[in-house]
């Protein structure tokens, strides 16, 4: 253990301020590798368990049956200055990891939908979850080399609401990567001056 | 002892880490990106994890890196911090992102003064 921590790239004394923000999509889409071309740490692993009751009850036994559902997520960090830092998670899109996005992504700035254009329809649920805990997001489309589509296909197919950013990137690429997140807090900033226009 | 010791474990050994409890104090809300301060050394006879997770938090680490470095799910590490923060062994900054919680849970738009700190970090990557 000890050489694992010696490893680490300490924060400043002086952070006290962290931030979230989750980028979700489906198995391979470069979640984990948008995270490591914008972080200053290699993307971290873990987990969180959490075990709820089954619906199912034998009546017989009256046995209350238990399930437990892990979910797995990286994540990476930056500094963004001597108070703030902020730390991006790669968050599995499938069902059950919508049971523990309260738990563990309370609070979250926003999200960013990572998705292949060849698979779509893999982002449709993400996309779903997302309006359902009326959380902000962007959809950043990488870039795989696969034929081209226009804007106007890929809202189509993702349903995609008219005032939600699509953005094109390459995961690999640092600079490409911050500004898919600079589209995502520039997006919040722009639904903050709407907010304050209608009240 | 490596970082993956825990892994593999199974769940009823990793209760006993934490006595047999799953849950932490309603009271000792740790977010994923609060950020752990030691206050004190390990002390000897201390809990291996509690003394791991004093060594780790020198500076200021995040809940979610103390889980990741002692391969311990979220869960479980969120206890052993709640028990070093009733002891006084460790000091936890909270984050601030928003304006007034929401009752309901639901999300609340980020305060703006947050936000452009944010842009300004991001731009200067």
């Amino acid at each position: 253990m000890d050489s694992a921590i010696s490893e680490r790239t300490p924060l400043t004394s002086t952070a006290d301020n962290g931030l979230k923000i989750v980028i979700v999509g489906g198995f391979g889409v470069g979640k984990t590798t948008l995270v490591r071309s914008v972080s200053e740490i290699r993307p971290l692993n873990t987990e969180e368990t959490m075990t709820r009751a089954g619906e199912a009850v034998d009546d017989v036994a009256q046995v209350h049956t238990k399930t437990s559902t892990t979910v797995a997520f990286d994540f990476g960090r930056i500094t963004l200055d001597a108070h703030n830092v902020l730390y991006l998670f790669g968050a599995p899109g499938q069902e059950r990891f919508w049971f523990l996005w309260d738990r563990l992504f309370a609070g979250t700035l926003g999200a960013v939908v990572l998705v292949d254009t060849r698979r779509l329809a893999d982002s449709w649920y993400a996309i779903d979850r997302l309006e359902h805990h009326g959380m902000p997001f962007i959809v950043a489309c990488n870039d795989f080399g696969g034929p081209a589509h226009t804007e106007q296909e890929i809202r189509e197919a993702l349903d995609l609401a008219d005032h939600v950013p699509l953005v094109e990137c390459d995961a690999r690429d640092r600079s490409s990567s911050k500004y898919v997140l600079i589209t995502l807090v520039t997006h919040l900033q722009r639904l903050h001056a709407l907010r304050e226009t209608r009240t | 002892m490596s970082p993956a010791s825990h892994r593999d474990e199974s769940p009823d050994r990793l209760y006993t880490l934490t006595g047999g409890r799953t849950r932490s104090a309603p009271d000792a809300p740790f977010d994923l990106v609060t950020l752990v301060v030691a206050e004190s050394d390990p002390a000897p006879g201390m809990q291996s994890e509690h003394a791991a997770i004093l060594r780790l938090c020198r500076r200021p680490t995040a809940v979610v890196e103390v889980a990741a470095e002692l391969a311990l799910p979220v869960g479980i590490v969120r206890i052993l911090l709640a028990d070093l923060l009733g002891t006084g062994r460790i000091s936890a900054r909270h984050p601030r992102t928003s304006g007034p919680a929401d009752p309901s849970g639901s999300y609340s738009l980020p305060d703006p003064d947050i936000l452009e700190q944010v842009l300004v970090g991001l731009r200067n990557l």
